[in-house]
């Protein structure tokens, strides 16, 4: 394929080289600032593996145990550092073992390049060993894919698939390579991608949107944020918090905006959604003017979308066109970056408080309080909650630590219940609820921030789908704490068996291995713990260690996450019990 | 969304050229569950840049969501839609019929001359008719021949030209600026 779309930045008399396809692979990672990758080695991709080895001490390759398991590493890593992750594969099942986590990090908004071996080019089509059609298998997953099948396309599709991962609203981008395209020599330039003609990332804010907002704001009596990821992406976290503080605005979070605001912030009233919090879902159906910002309403925050919010005009902070009007109709729309668009909003809003207003959400926090939260954190029942292992690590970590988790109920109640005073610290699969994200992500997030403490909080169910990471903790020396809160239940679904299918606990329960046997296996320092007595010290001996380690905890069996607002029900029906 | 509310709009998509978008685009579609009446690509106006017909029947309000994910896609350069007023547009049929019926059969010479069909070959087993115009008119003369017996039959997709200006060659200057 031809791609005349690329404008080259600045003049081009630099000198070319003469390389193979495989090292310029490499080379063009090393000039996109790429320092770890991700990934497993197989036939298609030998050649690129092999520079690999060459190019050892300037680009670190990281095996994991399963290729799934590369994507959500890239993930993690992407997630907390806000860099593009890469992972690479071999063809046919190596390729499809990526597409779980392409299709996380579609859903998700997260910037990453993929590569894949694929056969010589004169095999495609031939159902040649190890042949899979990975970019039409790949195509409703990423933001872009492309296939190369001469060296020469190499740094010009490379420059655009790092350029379009990382741009506007990020995704994952797939770059198949043929095997001869890899062995092939040609002259190598490499320049980076700043434009595709046909691709407008960023749209420009337009100011009489932003004043128009300013308006209904400052008009506003019961005025409500609500954040997404949009605002960690846009790295706008201290513009939210200028905006929400001047006037006086209560906000709440989605799941992927947990973190921008840090949970101590007066302001900050918790999560919305299915098991958020329960004055923010409540008072979406009460406010007079909702604020969306980076956030695209999902069906998880919404409930059902014929009475979401429907007394409130709505305006909506967005960078992706498409979102708007897509699930919510706004009265006003702000295209454009977060960071750019609060910062411009801010001078034209007026200083509030809102007292009565908030008074509200105090209120109503109180009932959850007694009804719900004074329970899972100071449980008078024997059993441990997962809510008191959270507060426990909330107390050891002063709400610094990255909490890195699966899917499930301890996701829930980890969302819930951690502290995060510091932004880019929640590291979930929000969008596509992919169970064996977390041991993988925490894995790469540790990479990207040797300097944090980042804790893999996963279920005994979700822990056994990527186990096997494991092992590259282990040959990594990642020092990954990585705690699985054990209810010997696929909790979640046990937990909807219980409510809506007459406690008929089909498959549900799981008869689980000696998970701290396992974890020594791999060399990892373990320890499990059943009673309330020993967690603190439990705790503690894991925060203290300088290497990974392994810590699981028995909850009780059957507990439940409340609130929840029950699928296809309105926000203000959540229920406490 | 009640179906009174649907009506045939035409969806014309400036692109890149590039192999794998015809997937993109029809994927957008087939996981909304909508169905496509026609689809025609060829190139357009501007050299290097292709052009995607896509008839759908749909109501306004989606139609507008399924062009901001049209839009989406990093190699569309532009999306419209219009509904059939709003263009000019044409559909072509190709018959191909036993050539003793021209001879025995008086009235298919009639329907020919009535309904400016043009023939396009004869030979001694067949001849061939084409048709252009709306819809209801190559269906019509379907309609009327296939009582003489039709051998073959197709219709292409509909093509479009829009009565207002599609301003794709300044929004491209834009671009590259
Ligand atoms: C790959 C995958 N398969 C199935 C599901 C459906 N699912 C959602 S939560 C859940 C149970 C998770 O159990 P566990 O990991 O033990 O966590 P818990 O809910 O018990 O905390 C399941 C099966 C999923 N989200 N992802
Ligand atoms: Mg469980």
């Amino acid at each position: 394929m031809e791609i005349q779309t690329i404008k080259s930045q600045g003049k081009t008399n630099k000198a070319t080289e003469r390389i193979s396809g495989s090292e310029a692979v490499v080379r063009c990672l090393i000039a996109e600032g790429v320092d770890i990758l991700y990934g497993y080695p197989g036939g298609a991709i030998m050649p690129v593996y092999d520079e690999l080895y060459k190019y050892h001490g300037k680009i670190h390759h990281v095996l994991t145990r399963h290729e799934q398991g590369a994507t959500h590493a890239a993930q993690g890593y992407a997630r907390i550092s806000g860099k593009v992750g890469v992972a690479i594969a071999t063809s046919g099942p190596g390729a499809t073992n990526l597409i779980t986590g392409i299709a996380d990090a579609q859903i998700d908004s997260t910037p990453m390049v993929c590569i894949t071996g694929q056969v010589a080019s004169h095999l495609l089509g031939s159902d040649a060993f190890q042949e899979t059609d990975i970019v039409g298998i790949s195509t409703p997953v990423t933001k872009w894919n492309c296939q190369i099948t001469k060296a020469a396309d190499i740094p010009k599709v490379m420059a655009k698939a790092f350029y379009i991962a990382r741009s506007g609203r990020p995704g994952p981008v797939l770059v198949d390579i043929t095997k001869d395209a890899q062995f092939e020599e040609f002259d190598f330039l490499y320049e980076k991608c700043t434009h595709v003609r046909s691709y407008n990332p960023l749209p420009t804010t337009d100011i009489i949107k932003v004043k128009e907002a300013a308006n209904l704001i400052n008009a506003a009596k019961k005025p409500l944020i609500v954040w997404g990821q949009g605002v960690i992406l846009g790295k706008a976290e201290e513009e939210l918090k200028a905006v929400l503080e001047k006037a006086g605005i209560p906000a709440a979070w989605t799941i992927l905006g947990a973190s921008a605001i840090p949970t101590s912030h007066p302001l900050n009233v918790g999560m919305v959604g299915m098991h958020g919090n329960y004055a923010p879902n409540v008072l979406t159906n009460e406010c007079d003017l909702l604020i969306a910002i980076g956030m695209r309403f999902d069906d998880r925050v919404t409930g059902s979308l014929s009475t979401y919010a429907k007394q409130a005009k709505v305006i909506h902070f967005e960078i992706d066109p498409a979102e708007i009007d897509k699930n919510v109709k706004s009265d006003v729309a702000v295209l454009g970056d977060a960071k750019k668009s609060l910062e411009e909003l801010l001078p034209f809003l007026e200083e509030k408080s809102h007292t009565d207003w908030h008074q509200k959400f105090k209120d109503l926090y109180q009932i959850e309080y007694d009804k719900v939260i004074k329970n899972d954190l100071y449980p008078t029942k024997e059993g441990l909650t997962m809510a008191e292992v959270l507060k426990e690590i909330n107390s050891q970590s002063e709400g610094k630590a990255a909490i890195v988790t699966d899917v499930g109920q301890h996701q829930m109640v980890a969302c819930r219940y951690a502290d995060f005073n510091v932004s880019k610290s929640n590291i979930t699969s929000g969008g596509l609820g992919t169970m064996g994200f977390g041991l993988p992500a925490a894995i790469g997030a540790k990479m990207a921030a040797p300097d944090r403490e980042v804790i893999s909080i996963s279920g005994d169910g979700g822990y056994q789908m990527t186990i096997q990471e494991l092992g590259t903790i282990f040959q990594q020396k990642a020092a990954v704490k990585v705690v699985v809160l054990n209810n010997d239940f696929l909790g979640m679904v046990r937990q909807w068996q219980q409510l809506f299918f007459d406690k008929r606990y089909a498959s549900t329960e799981m008869v689980n291995p000696n998970f701290v046997a396992i974890a020594e296996g791999y060399y990892i320092k373990a320890r499990k713990v059943t009673k309330r007595e020993e967690l603190a010290e439990a705790v503690a001996e894991m925060m203290q260690s300088k290497e990974a380690y392994f810590l699981e905890v028995c909850v009780e069996k059957e507990d439940n996450v409340f609130p929840m607002i029950p699928t296809g029900a309105s926000v203000s029906d959540i229920r406490l019990e | 969304m009640s179906t009174e509310d649907k009506q045939l709009y035409t969806v014309s998509i400036y692109t890149e050229n590039n192999i794998g978008l015809l997937n993109r685009i029809s994927a957008i579609f087939q996981r909304r569950h909508i169905n496509i009446e026609s689809l025609n690509t060829s190139p357009s106006e501007i050299e290097g840049v292709s052009k995607f017909t896509i008839v759908v029947n749909m109501d306004e309000v989606n139609i507008k969501k399924i062009l901001g994910q049209i839009e989406k896609q990093v190699e569309v350069i532009k999306a419209y839609y219009h509904n059939l007023d709003q263009i000019i547009y044409q559909i072509s049929g190709l018959f191909k019929i036993k050539s003793e019926l021209l001879f025995e059969e008086p009235h298919i010479q009639n329907i020919i001359k009535e309904s400016n069909a043009r023939i396009v070959t004869v030979n001694k087993a067949f001849f061939i008719l084409e048709k252009s115009g709306k819809k209801e008119e190559i269906v019509e003369m379907y309609n009327q021949l296939s009582k003489f017996g039709i051998m073959q039959y197709t219709r292409s997709g509909l093509i479009a030209v829009t009565k207002e200006e599609m301003k794709i060659s300044s929004l491209l200057e834009s671009y590259n600026n």
